[in-house]
């Protein structure tokens, strides 16, 4: 298989000695990592440090009638042994949600889900904690669980939250988009209505690094000092302070090398709030670091939802409106991390990449006796939801419409004039021009090539299909005034700084978790001002170092973050334009920038580069009046629009008639992700979404038995792809610059993960043709194509 | 228990507990923290590291197991300061994102080398295929891995 567009794996035209910054560049953290100099959390050591283990609750729902902590407290190393009973004494029982509900910190009253937080062991090591675990004695009363979510509303269904004043059932929230009457009398007349059910299983983010914490409190100083694995050290910083009554100027929170975040660490988790009260308890540095059980049972899921999906079509394949009825299963405590006037992250844009009449959602969201969370898992704020729902939803008119899918959607691309496009829920799409990345797909996979293979195949008995999927997506939250978190404004801080001698750093509030950030933001900032990359040092994940913003996650670093870079590095520019006029003794409006100097226009041998600028800003001789030493700048950059990347994937799949066996023989993915920064980069992205993407359609599933135990609670029983499930993947690319970003870039970070589950869903699907299966639902595993094949699929949960 | 072993060529002799686990001794016990823990049942491999010349799971190795034997990780990949060229590879070849399978990664990958100099596509699938990458997708770890097979085999050559 060929990649396309990409450079072979021994060409190496590395730019980073270069005063240009676009380009395959290889990356600045690479050296420390390949020689495992990484630092991750776990790889934090203080001197006297103890560690903190976690006691979890066997069941779904159960009242605690008493915990006996007196032998745990006896055992040999253990320093401290804390109850929630403990922590209501201090207040801190309970903590908000990103979604502005409240968790326990520890149970207090009763535990809502298995796995929950009960009580937690300070010990001498982490084996001595975890010992004296098994001496803490817990009596339980066992409840009934609440556990089918399509049961959540029964009138009898037992009460969750019975610590909400006044709440008497399970209900989360309700939340409504579109116009239902305008949808309504688009359906009326419509030629044909296709209806389907689909569910989006509950999956799990699972990082390779589980999430931890070391917090260090300094009794004398009132400090506190926290290493923590969190994509948004930040937006963490000031929830301690609010949470915790810590003034937030002496609390320092610190994101070291993060191994995989995938929105798994976006939330606060009860861990991290217990370290730091072991830290205040025992007067020690104090690690917590989850086992990856507890990562699976008790941290951020991510999906959950049951849709019933409609559309309404012409019969010659206009389609004309979309509705949809969604049942979220928020679990116990709804946990999502999504801003706040949006419930339902942006799910709103389910009206896909299609030019509609109308469209409608509807959605009720409950609480169920399951682990809390629900945004997660590179989803984008839900639009991997949206995008699952709308492409299989259209693959199924297609089926009935008996027209091609490919055709179907080119038929009914916004086209690149309507844009901006204002959809039917109000999303303002920014730019796009679809149809050439659809072809370029189908150029790449050899469409027609393909559907005759396929029909040779099926003439012989042999189960081929062919998947496509087309996405937009919403990306880089803002801005501000309509998306928040708890009240933090989702805009990023950036600053930078030049050295005398022409060395930068730049220091930025969002944090990577593998995806590049010291490396393309350096790019971003030479671009801008011309000193190489390998000049500029890239500072996050300190918030004693880095300016205020909201962090990492639903792509928004480079769309938002990427935005303040190029920003602050103008502003910067345009001090050492001043500067050199100066040196150059011209006015400002007679220089012009050649990637690194200023020259005299009209004489080029007249001309100051950006270092000896940097050396005069710093240096004894005159500058111009009015104008500060130094050459710094600060800016906070609120978008005032998303970004919305889209493209197109296609999967080609075999299903072994014997064993139900889904192969992904091929995947092409043709992304558009604006102006591209470093294609290496971006290329890695996508190869990682799209084999999230092949674990979510074919292998991962977080489900529950009906006592509510966890069946997903390690990776011998939640499946993620090996390099044996995966192909080797097929990508090229188109660019549609976003209008308002500074440098047309538009983010892809989640871009795979939410647009392969469908192509891959649509290709099995399309393999079972002869069996007349128009829906599978996820995970389609060999049991489950079986049974669709045999024409007894059912829900997986 | 007393343990001694060969840690990256140099001897080492600790105090430990019998139920101690090799990942933790190398993590915790010795500071190697380049050698990361992930999933305890032998999944993910994040963990691997060489017992006598062969990938274990130091997961599901206890240090007692070690005494006598000759351990390296991924701090002892590199020689005399020269990166091996698996390292390079996977720099090269951007296989690695986060980083935190990437120890474990090269270590199983080095040994394939060692035993097959010139993988096909197929036999590096089945060589990494008991470990866990969130991020890369693999396809980049097979070109990594192809890189440090074509430039050893150019560097023997050159010799």
């Amino acid at each position: 298989m060929t990649t396309v567009q990409e450079p072979k794996t021994d060409t190496f035209d590395d730019n980073d000695q270069k005063p240009v910054g676009y380009g395959r560049m290889l990356r600045k953290e690479d050296p420390r990592l390949i020689r495992g100099r990484g630092r991750f959390t776990d790889d934090v050591q203080l001197p006297g440090m103890l560690h903190l283990a976690i006691l979890r609750s066997p069941f779904a729902h159960a009242k605690i009638v008493s915990v006996d902590t007196s032998a745990a407290e006896a055992a040999p190393g253990v320093k401290a042994v804390v109850t929630g009973e403990t922590l209501a004494g201090l207040g801190l029982a309970w903590m908000p949600t990103l979604s502005n509900d409240v968790q326990a910190v520890l149970a207090t009253d009763k535990v809502r889900f298995q796995g929950q937080e009960v009580a937690f062991v300070v010990a001498e090591d982490r084996y001595a904690a975890r010992d004296a675990l098994e001496l803490i004695d817990v009596e339980y009363d066992v409840l009934d669980p609440v556990i089918d979510v399509r049961q959540a509303l029964a009138p009898d269904a037992p009460l969750i939250r019975d610590d909400l004043e006044g709440k008497t059932n399970n209900h989360c929230f309700d939340w409504e988009t579109g116009d239902a009457d305008e949808t309504e009398a688009v359906f009326a007349r419509a030629d044909v209505v296709v209806q389907q059910d689909i569910v989006y299983p509950r999956v799990h983010p699972a990082p390779m690094e589980t999430c931890g914490a070391v917090a260090d409190f300094d009794a004398v100083e009132g400090r506190l000092k926290l290493w923590s694995t969190t994509q948004a050290p930040h937006a963490h910083r000031t929830l301690y302070a609010i949470v915790a009554g810590l003034p937030e100027h002496k609390i320092q929170v610190i994101a070291p090398d993060i191994g995989g975040g995938f929105g798994n660490k976006v939330p606060i988790y009860p861990g991290y709030v217990c370290a730091i009260v072991g830290s205040i308890v025992t007067g020690k540095p104090v690690k917590w670091m989850e086992d990856r059980s507890e990562n699976l049972i008790s941290t951020g899921f991510a999906r959950d939802y049951i849709m019933r999906g409609e559309i309404a079509a012409t019969r010659d394949g206009k389609i004309l409106a979309i509705r949809t009825n969604v049942l979220a299963d928020h679990g116990a405590f709804n946990g999502t991390a999504a801003p706040v006037k949006y419930p339902a992250g942006f799910f709103g844009v389910f009206t896909g990449s299609y030019d509609l009449e109308a469209a409608y959602c509807k959605m009720t969201a409950v609480y169920t006796n399951k682990a809390p969370g629900g945004v997660a898992y590179a989803c984008s704020f839900r639009i991997t939801e949206a995008v699952y729902l709308v492409e299989r939803i259209v693959d199924c008119l297609a089926a009935e419409l008996e027209m091609d899918p490919a055709e179907l959607r080119l038929k009914n691309f916004i086209q690149p004039d309507q844009f901006p496009y204002t959809t039917k829920t109000g999303w303002v799409y920014d730019s796009g021009n679809y149809e050439p990345t659809m072809r370029q797909a189908m150029d790449i996979a050899g469409y027609a090539e393909l559907r005759r293979e396929q029909a040779e195949k099926r003439a012989r008995g042999e189960l081929m299909g062919i998947g496509i999927s087309f996405f937009t997506e919403a990306v880089g939250a803002g801005p501000r005034k309509n998306m928040d978190i708890l009240g933090l404004g989702m805009a990023d801080g950036c600053e930078l700084r030049v050295h005398p001698t022409g060395k930068a750093v730049v220091r930025l509030s969002v944090k990577t978790q593998g995806q590049g950030h010291e490396t393309t933001f350096a790019q971003i900032v030479a671009e801008e001002i011309g000193i190489p990359p390998a000049d500029i040092e890239v500072v996050h994940g300190d918030t004693d170092q880095t300016p205020f913003g909201l962090g990492t996650y639903g792509s928004r670093s480079t769309p938002v973050s990427g935005a303040a870079a190029a920003l602050v590095a103008r502003k910067v520019r345009d001090k050492a334009q001043l500067i050199a006029s100066a040196m150059l003794e011209v006015t400002v409006a007679d220089l012009d920038w050649v990637k690194g100097s200023f020259q005299v226009k009209g004489d080029p041998s007249k001309s100051v580069t950006i270092q000896q600028i940097a050396m005069r800003a710093h240096g004894a001789g005159d500058l111009p009046d009015g104008v500060e030493g130094g050459l710094e700048a600060q800016i906070c950059y609120n978008p005032s629009n998303l970004t919305y990347p889209h493209g197109a994937y296609i999967c080609v799949v075999d299903v072994d008639p014997g064993t139900a066996q889904v192969k992904v023989r091929r995947f092409i993915a043709v992304d558009d992700c604006g102006t591209r920064i470093n294609p290496m980069i971006i290329e890695g992205q996508v190869h990682g979404g799209l084999t999230d993407g092949v674990g979510m359609a074919l292998m991962e599933m977080i489900s529950f038995d009906e006592d509510g135990n966890c069946l997903g609670a390690s990776l011998m029983d939640y499946l993620i792809p090996t390099s044996l499930e995966v192909p080797d993947w097929e990508t090229g690319y188109t660019v549609t610059p976003s209008p308002h970003h500074p440098i047309g870039a538009k983010g892809v970070g989640e871009s795979a993960t939410v647009g392969s589950p469908p192509a891959i869903v649509n290709a099995v699907v399309d393999a079972l043709q002869p069996f007349g299966v128009r829906h599978a639902d996820m995970p389609l595993t060999p049991s489950r194509v079986w049974d669709a094949m045999r024409g007894r699929a059912t829900p997986p949960i | 228990m007393q343990v001694t072993m060969i840690v990256n060529d140099v001897e080492v002799t600790r105090e430990i507990e019998g139920r101690l686990l090799l990942v933790h001794f190398l993590r915790d016990t010795l500071s190697l923290t380049g050698t990361h823990w992930g999933c305890d049942t032998s999944n993910c491999g994040t963990c691997v590291v060489w017992l006598d010349g062969e990938p274990v799971k130091s997961c599901t190795v206890l240090a007692a197991m070690a005494d006598g034997h000759e351990v390296r990780t991924v701090e002892g990949l590199a020689k005399g300061g020269e990166l091996d060229p698996i390292q390079e590879g996977f720099m090269q070849c951007h296989g690695l994102q986060c980083g935190f399978c990437t120890p474990g990664m090269m270590m199983t990958c080095r040994a394939l080398l060692d035993k097959n100099p010139d993988p096909t596509d197929a036999e590096i699938r089945e060589a990494i295929s008991g470990q866990i990458c969130r991020c890369t997708g693999y396809s980049t770890i097979v070109r990594s891995v192809r890189w440090a097979s074509v430039h050893e085999a150019a560097a023997a050559v050159n010799q």
